[in-house]
């Protein structure tokens, strides 16, 4: 019974969400106030039949419904009830319920908040994402429907790739999502600004939180992902340039740039046809991965079953709402008139740099990623391009970019000069210079790592010099700073951390640059010494979790004779499924991790891989910072009350 | 009069992007035209395995033939640099790339061989004529073991350093210039 309310659920919520996309467009055409205003409660209701049907599926995994095939075919009785329940989105059919649902409630709020737009851009914006609703929901109801019945009902499941068994991996997706979901409403707001013919500064107090929050959930989701992949995988990497890692790295670009751009929209009305391609992009690269995820076009250990026909089902969609969007693009954007000549540099000229560099970074990510497909289909050779196409050629556009980040929060709208930017910062350049140094003398001269090392600590001296320059620290009394500091909008605060995020991100990868590991067979009771330790293995012991077992090295870390960590890496192996897992065992005290992983044994001794990874958790913590960054900047009141140059009046109010 | 021209162009401008997505649409539509006809295969890109390490296996020895068997426990920590190759008796081009082997044997590279889909005796009768540059020799008689590596067809040699992880992957006979210009300063790069 509940499956088949969930699939009735979602049929109506496929046609709720072709009346949300068609009334409001019709509406908003004519001005007829009666369509439009349609569309709220229209998102309301769409909301009410996704979280139904999203409800349904959980439901069935909850109760381990052998009945149906999506259970089957992915879930196990087994299985930890968290594991159940986060397996509804490990899989693809899940995992597009959970994307029309996040992408309703998006709407809904757009619905709800967004009282202060102007009627006719809410109901446009309502309706283009009612359309991509209703695309996603026919995707699902057409070729990938969860609730699919099996009869007679098999015994049990077929259990979860065990690789998503974990923690990791269960917020990874959910978070990705939310922030491409968010991408898709930016999108909205553009190609209602493309029909309409006009971008002002509103729109771009609207799209500029949407943007934000979308940028913040896309990081988070990176990051886990990334920390999964560290720990998980048990290669002792953080980023591999997988092209499915690539091809969530590039809508995030994409949504750096936009975020960026937003501002100038916003606070100086230029660059507005600029700032529609970006978040036209920003949706296109996010379906793009979707594409190149699902369809089998790549293979990649991240990919989901592939299947040509779903790809085809993508592809149409893909070629309909991109490519619509752009052609849309081609014939409504040569008549907006370009605005606001600026300075090179200025405020908006450092704005303008930053989006050049990080459009480039994120063509040069497309090209390494999808060349490789493009020259099989054209020539048939097969060739890989991997990490060191994209670290020598990212590398170049990275410096500059890290170089400007300091400098432009610094510089003044509208016109700027570069030399007292310089002379405030100089103070920062002098940190990075002791960091360069010193790192360079502590880690036996290596000029990359030294470099990376300089670039972290340049970006967090620099969030701090702009911070110190906006309050007038050490110019004025420290009370009257202070009250400055209290004063300060929080989304000057928000991006200063959000840049100081960055930089701690960078010292995290300048940390690994450093790590050494190696490869050693001991038997129980030897010993080796690796990165200022003793390692002594002590025994290698059979071990029984809920449903797998494993082999379990204990490991003994001894300093100086005295014994100071014990480690337990293992090798799990699920009955169910037949596969095998590693768990590395990883040891922090957040300046370095030690890291362990448990390979094969052979006559009685057991195959052990040590790392030594200074500063890894660094690069998650950064990400996090930034993401934390990124929430203040959203409690900002202006951001919150949103459009003020529209509505002087409701912004006092508030 | 200079307003109209500068219209054309911004219109040009503003159509690039829809001429790129409109080639990558059709670009993504072959792709999944090829997959379905199996003209297209992902698969074989061997992006997947670079840079790591090879997938777990265990293979028996050629029946007859003077070598061990190879296992990826072979694999996981050479001494130096070694080569696995991907051959058959049946296979033309195996013979064109076998003089290099040779080579690269006296020279001590080591060479483990995978005899993929090959009767026992015919493996041997090949190695007894042009000679035997293997040191270990696994017999993969149904293939299945190539189908984990990703094997595009035979012949095809991989590099695996002395981490163990696949550094090179060549797909098709290993010729003179092949072997001086490609493979020689890996096996230096990594030696």
């Amino acid at each position: 019974m509940i499956p088949e309310l969930g699939h009735f659920a979602l049929a109506m919520a496929l046609a709720l969400s072709v009346a949300q996309a068609v009334l409001p467009l019709i509406g908003a055409q004519r001005r007829d106030a009666r369509l439009m205003a349609a569309a709220v409660p229209l998102a309301h209701a769409l909301l009410l039949a996704t979280v139904a049907g999203f409800a349904a599926l959980v439901a069935c995994y909850a109760i381990n419904d052998t009945s149906v095939l999506n259970v089957v075919q992915n879930s196990h009785s087994a299985k930890p009830m968290l594991y159940k329940i986060t397996g509804t989105w490990g899989n693809h059919e899940g995992s597009m319920v959970l994307w029309v649902t996040v992408l309703a409630l998006c709407a809904a709020a757009v619905a709800s908040f967004g009282r202060d737009l102007p009627s006719v851009l809410q109901a446009r914006v309502i309706a283009v994402l009612g359309a991509i609703s209703a695309g996603f929901l026919l995707f699902i109801l057409t070729t990938s429907n969860p609730f699919e019945r099996v009869w007679p009902p098999a015994p049990d499941g077929q259990g979860l790739n065990p690789l998503l068994q974990d923690i990791g991996l269960a917020l990874h997706p959910p978070l990705l999502y939310m922030g491409y979901v968010g991408t898709a409403v930016t999108f909205a707001f553009a190609i209602a600004a493309l029909i309409e013919g006009r971008v002002d500064a509103a729109w771009g107090a609207w799209v500029r939180p949407w943007a934000l929050a979308s940028w913040a959930f896309l990081t988070l989701g990176i990051a886990v992902g990334s920390w999964w992949a560290y720990y998980e995988l048990g290669w002792g990497g953080y980023w591999f340039w997988d092209p499915v890692e690539n091809a969530s790295l590039m809508p995030w670009l994409a949504a750096t740039a936009l975020l960026h751009s937003a501002i100038v929209v916003e606070k100086r009305g230029a660059l507005k046809i600029w700032t529609v391609l970006l978040a036209l992009l920003a949706f296109a690269l996010s379906m793009l991965g979707t594409f190149l995820v699902r369809s089998g076009v790549l293979n990649s250990v991240h990919a989901f079953a592939a299947d040509p026909a779903r790809g085809v089902f993508i592809l149409a969609m893909l070629a309909f709402y991109v490519g619509g969007a752009f052609a849309l693009f081609a014939w409504r954007a040569p008549s907006m008139v370009p605005q606001g000549v600026f300075a090179p540099l200025s405020r908006e000229g450092a704005l303008v740099l930053n989006n050049l560099l990080l459009c480039c970074l994120c063509a040069v990510v497309l090209v390494g990623t999808l060349y490789p497909l493009f020259l099989d289909l054209l020539t048939d050779r097969l060739i890989s391009v991997g990490p060191p196409f994209f670290n020598i050629a990212s590398l170049p556009l990275a410096l500059p970019l890290v170089a400007a980040m300091a400098a432009g929060p610094l510089m003044p709208w509208k016109r700027a000069e570069l030399w007292p930017v310089l002379q405030r910062l100089w103070w920062a350049a002098l940190v990075a210079l002791a960091a360069f140094l010193l790192a360079l003398a502590l880690a036996g001269y290596r000029f990359w790592p030294a470099l990376g090392f300089a670039a972290g600590a340049w970006l967090i001296a620099g969030a701090a010099a702009d911070i110190v320059e906006r309050i007038a620290l050490f110019r004025l009394p420290l009370a009257a700073a202070l009250a400055r500091a209290r004063g300060l909008p929080r989304a000057a605060w928000g991006a200063a951390i959000a840049h100081a995020g960055v930089g701690v991100t960078a010292l995290g990868i300048a940390g690994m640059g450093l790590a050494t590991e190696t490869l050693i067979a001991l038997k129980p009771g030897e010993s080796t010494r690796f990165a200022g330790y003793e390692w002594r293995l002590d025994q290698v012991r059979d071990y029984q979790g809920p449903n797998w077992t494993a082999r379990r090295a204990e490991i003994t870390l001894l300093q100086d004779g005295r014994e100071v960590m014990t480690m337990s890496p293992q090798r799990r192996f699920f009955p169910i499924g037949r596969t095998t897992t590693t768990e590395a065992s990883i040891r922090t005290n957040f300046l370095r991790d030690l890291y362990a992983v448990l390979g094969e044994e052979r006559d009685g001794s057991a195959v052990l891989r040590l790392h030594h990874n200074p500063l890894a958790p660094w690069i998650w913590f950064g990400g996090i910072i930034m993401a934390i960054g990124a929430g203040i900047s959203l409690s900002d009141r202006r951001v919150r009350i949103a459009a003020p140059a529209r509505k002087p009046a409701v912004a006092q109010a508030a | 009069m200079s307003a109209r021209p500068d219209l054309l162009r911004r219109r040009l401008l503003a159509a690039a992007p829809l001429g790129v997505v409109a080639a990558a649409g059709a670009g993504f539509w072959f792709m999944l035209a090829g997959l379905q006809d199996g003209s297209f295969n992902p698969r074989s890109v061997p992006s997947a395995l670079l840079n790591r390490p090879p997938p777990p296996f265990d293979l028996p020895p050629v029946e007859g033939a003077p070598h061990p068997g190879l296992s990826s426990a072979d694999l996981r920590a050479p001494a130096r640099p070694v080569l696995v190759n991907f051959w058959a008796s049946w296979c033309v081009p195996c013979i064109i790339e076998h003089p290099q082997l040779m080579a690269l044997h006296r020279e001590g590279v080591p060479i483990y061989g995978i005899s993929y889909k090959d009767r026992p005796a015919d493996a041997l009768r090949f190695l007894a004529e042009r000679g035997d540059p293997y040191r270990r020799l696994g017999a993969d008689l149904p293939g299945r073991v190539a189908i984990d590596w990703g094997v595009y067809g035979v012949p095809e040699t991989y590099l695996i350093d002395r981490q163990g992880l696949i550094r090179w992957r060549f797909a098709g006979p290993i010729t003179a210039d092949v072997l001086n210009q490609d493979l020689r300063p890996l096996l230096r790069r990594y030696a």
